[in-house]
């Protein structure tokens, strides 16, 4: 069957738009919570009610963000049925766990105890309640691992295998689902992003109080949690991120080389293209400068390996879609005969290569009447779009180096007691706040849209993952989405702009912030 | 290792678990948003009621992302099949759930009586839809969907929305909508202050009638006026997970398995007598009908799920590519997996609710209240 181009274009917009909403709130929510178990913590130790306010204040604007992460998370799940069926379908044994694991040990958990996290302070003692807290920050970042764990296979699918009788990948191996490699450096190098995006948003709003004059302690303190965590974050959000970057190296080299515009294998160590224009036409980079070495030891961590640049990665495409081939024609001759020993033996031998003859899928009905003109062009569909991962990955590391050199300066300045010393260090704490949102969006279009043309790396291009229904419902859905996602970030903003400048000074209609009352517990 | 067929059974009946597990848990939440402004006569009675659910309502509805999860997980086909080709009924409901939790955080956060009651009017609407599409939907099980499978299991699907809205398929809507408001009554009567509570009471009486009477007729219309499906020849139980393996013959009757297995008996039974139940003991011991509303909404999903046996999503189409507990599941390795997860972890999840509820237990008082809002919103 012939997939319709609008369907895919507007499943894909759809999909993108939703994820990326969602991935506004969901890292503010990740970093947000640790930084209110920290201070419930100090609470706990010391006593201190003003620490005990601290947990409230940011509570509250972590509640208006934790009720939108979770709307549009419903969305996330309901999406990949919806919109995605034959992806769910090919996919479902495999990438189904991680989704249903996430939300038995992380979503039930962190869902039951943040009611009483708001609602639960009088009704349980203070250990309970902070372990209550803990928890919370545990199921958060919990549901980060799985939800990665899942992501990871999309990007590296290792421990399964294409079943001919089912028409799917089935599991072969749980244990290499679960400790993918790029799991474990998405995971943190993802949660670290988040927490960097907390330590900001406390960083910069509390800056903005001391600019003010208002709230002086309560924002010193606040900034000295910030500035602690947000440095620990930012280090490890880099650090990491080098990790992941070795991995999509050794896993995903056409992703590598279009996020370096590295249009040909280059002798070992290859340079790091610091600054240029792309040009997709004629494959070259205008004005490149480049530092030599910098890129080989970053993709390969060594000097003396290669890295495949595109046209090489394209012509090892080609072969790939002629294996494939061989593997299609054999799936459906097991389709007819599942006995049949040579077509098994053909398929085995070639399974690896059975998504590349899917590419074809989009230029003729029968990969195996395909043209040398559609292989090419179903080869050259594997390159991603050059010019957007090239430079959405740079504003991405530029801002990484930034906030560790942001909250280094914070730390030194919360250390030697300083923090409201310098005007122009406050005004740039805050008009730092929307930095992180902006290097966490560039990084799931790096991901994500750098893992194009395929859902599946390799398995199953994206195209062919969409659902039968058509262009008028998802345009419906679609529409929907941007109408009330618009409404509900409308409000969400008022709501969150409201609440700060009323500010902890503000809000002392809150009988447990009450001083008379907040002593005894 | 538990052998193939045995695990189907057993992801069949966990999957029947987590649909109640919704129903009951998140059902009452439906149910009390559904009759908020019947319910509450004013803002602080309205207050009352939200209080109720507030703490909890956001942990019952994991059970429903934890049905689809596990859903996709272990019935990979019924997840892709039913999500797109309901499309916009899912669609509704979706919306419905992604304005739910920013309705109950928003709501108090500006005061003022028109912003009120925007949200409780969107609370109270993503109630409705959800339980009118909810039963809707499981009208159409009975009534066999239109969609077909390819060579490659590629669904499509030939039918739109205003398909779903068979007669049948309506009283359906109107079985779940009248048991979830009777469920969300009950846990009113059990929680909110007795002034709501008394108002609580009657409408749980009421509504539980309509119920028992439609559910009656819905059972009725499937014995007599509804063609049931069964699996034709052989049936392979532990094959692989291809709907096209099979035939399906189409004209016999879904009481064909209540035959088979006579214990079926006991789900529909079940469901009446814990009607009679919520009537007989509502009004003296709220915590009695409370749970006389849970076995109630419990045997009425199991008693459908009993009938469909063993099927899970019919084709009315190609009655060939009906999905069954045979032939729509995932792989052996997958079942046996989220098994011991599921075994593991959820009796985990059971134990630190009980604990939520219990530290959130009693009634919420009008005068408790006013002294929180002090005439706030």
């Amino acid at each position: 069957m012939i997939i319709d181009t609008d369907v895919v274009t507007l499943s894909r917009l759809q999909f993108a738009l939703t994820a990326l909403y969602h991935f506004l709130f969901v890292p503010l929510t990740l970093g947000l919570v640790w930084m209110l178990a920290i201070m419930e913590s100090v609470y706990v130790m010391t006593g201190r009610e003003v620490w005990k306010r601290m947990v409230q204040f940011w509570g509250v604007l972590f509640g208006i963000n934790f009720a939108m992460g979770v709307a549009t998370g419903v969305t996330m799940e309901f999406q990949f049925g919806m919109n995605w069926a034959y992806y769910s379908h090919y996919v479902g044994d495999v990438f189904g766990a991680p989704l249903a694991i996430e939300g038995m040990m992380a979503f039930f958990l962190e869902a039951t105890l943040v009611g009483v996290f708001f609602m639960g302070w009088d009704r349980i003692s203070r250990i309970k309640h902070l372990l209550v807290t803990w928890f919370l920050a545990l199921g958060t970042s919990l549901s980060a691992l799985w939800i990665l764990i899942a992501n990871a296979w999309m990007q590296h699918p290792v421990g399964a295998a294409f079943n001919p009788q089912t028409m799917r990948m089935e599991v072969t191996s749980f244990s290499e689902v679960f400790f993918n490699p790029v799991a474990q450096d998405k995971f943190v190098h993802t949660v670290s992003a988040g927490y960097v995006m907390g330590a900001m948003f406390v960083l910069s709003i509390s800056a903005w109080y001391l600019l003010r004059g208002r709230n002086v302690d309560f924002a010193k303190r606040s900034m000295t949690v910030a500035a602690s965590f947000g440095l620990a974050a930012a280090l490890s959000v880099v650090v990491l991120g080098d990790a992941s970057g070795y991995t999509v190296s050794l896993n995903q080299k056409m992703k590598m080389a279009s996020i370096e515009a590295m249009w040909h294998t280059e002798p070992a160590p290859a340079s790091f293209t610091l600054f240029g224009i792309p040009d997709v036409q004629q494959r070259t980079t205008h004005f490149a400068v480049k530092i030599p070495w910098v890129m080989g030891l970053i993709g390969t961590h060594s000097i003396d390996e290669t890295m495949p640049g595109i046209a090489e990665l394209v012509d090892a495409a080609k072969g790939r879609i002629g294996n494939g081939i061989q593997a299609y024609d054999a799936m459906l001759m097991l389709r007819q005969d599942k006995d049949n020993a040579q077509a098994k033996a053909t398929l085995a031998a070639h399974d690896q290569d059975l998504g590349y003859a899917l590419l074809l899928k989009k230029y003729v009905d029968d990969p195996r009447q395909a043209t040398p003109a559609d292989i090419q062009q179903a080869a050259d569909s594997t390159i991603p779009n050059v010019s957007v991962l090239f430079w959405a990955f740079r504003i991405m590391v530029g801002c990484g180096f930034y906030f560790i050199a942001l909250f280094a300066f914070s730390f030194w300045k919360a250390s030697t007691r300083q923090l409201d010393s310098q005007r122009w260090y406050l005004r740039l704490a805050l008009w730092s706040l929307p930095l992180p949102w902006v290097a966490i969006e560039l990084g799931w279009i790096v991901a994500e849209y750098g893992r194009q043309p395929w859902a599946i790396e390799g398995v199953l291009p994206t195209a062919l993952g969409v659902s039968s229904v058509s262009a008028g419902q998802v345009l419906t859905s679609l529409g929907g989405f941007v109408l009330f996602y618009t409404a509900l970030a409308i409000v969400d903003v008022m709501l969150m702009r409201k609440f700060i400048r009323k500010g902890p000074d503000g809000l002392g209609i809150w009988p447990s912030i009450d001083p008379s009352t907040a002593t005894g517990h | 290792m538990l052998d193939y067929a045995t695990l189907r059974v057993i992801w069949w009946a966990l999957l029947g678990t987590l649909l109640i597990g919704f129903a009951i848990m998140d059902g009452f939440d439906f149910g009390v948003a559904g009759l908020l402004k019947v319910l509450g006569r004013d803002n602080e009675e309205r207050l009352v009621l939200l209080e109720g659910i507030e703490p909890t309502w956001e942990g019952n509805q994991v059970w429903f992302i934890l049905a689809g999860g596990a859903t996709f997980a272990a019935w990979p086909m019924l997840y892709a099949v039913s999500f797109s080709g309901m499309y916009l009924a899912i669609a509704l409901v979706l919306l419905a759930f992604i304005l739910r939790p920013v309705g109950f955080n928003f709501r108090g956060k500006i005061h003022d009586p028109r912003w009120a009651s925007l949200w409780d009017w969107i609370l109270t609407g993503s109630g409705f839809v959800v339980m009118l599409v909810a039963g809707v939907a499981f009208g159409n099980l009975f009534l066999g969907v239109p969609f077909q499978f390819d060579g490659d299991l590629r669904m499509s699907w030939h039918g739109g929305f205003f398909e779903l809205l068979h007669p049948f398929a309506l009283l359906c809507g109107l079985v779940s909508l009248s048991m979830l408001l009777a469920h969300g009554a009950c846990w009113a009567g059990l929680k909110a202050d007795h002034v709501i509570a008394a108002r609580a009471v009657r409408i749980a009486r009421w509504m539980t009638l309509l119920y028992a009477v439609l559910y009656v007729l819905a059972g009725v219309w499937v014995a007599y006026g509804l063609p049931g499906y069964a699996i034709a020849g052989p049936v392979v139980t532990d094959g692989a997970s291809n709907p096209l393996y099979k035939q399906v013959a189409v004209g016999g009757s879904w009481f064909a398995s209540y035959m088979q297995y006579p214990w079926f008996w006991s789900a529909p039974l079940l469901a009446l007598v814990s009607a009679v139940g919520v009537q007989a003991l509502i009004g003296r011991r709220s915590v009695a009908g409370f749970i006389a509303s849970s076995l109630m909404v419990g045997s009425t999903i199991a008693s459908a799920g009993f009938a469909l046996f063993p099927f899970l999503l019919p084709s009315s189409l190609d009655p060939r590519s009906s999905l069954t507990v045979w032939d729509a599941s995932s792989s052996h390795g997958t079942l046996q997996l989220m098994l011991i997860v599921t075994a593991v972890l959820l009796p985990i999840v059971m134990i630190y609710t009980s604990w939520v509820y219990r530290v959130m237990r009693g009634r919420v008082t009008l005068e408790q209240v006013r002294k929180a809002h002090g005439g706030g919103y």
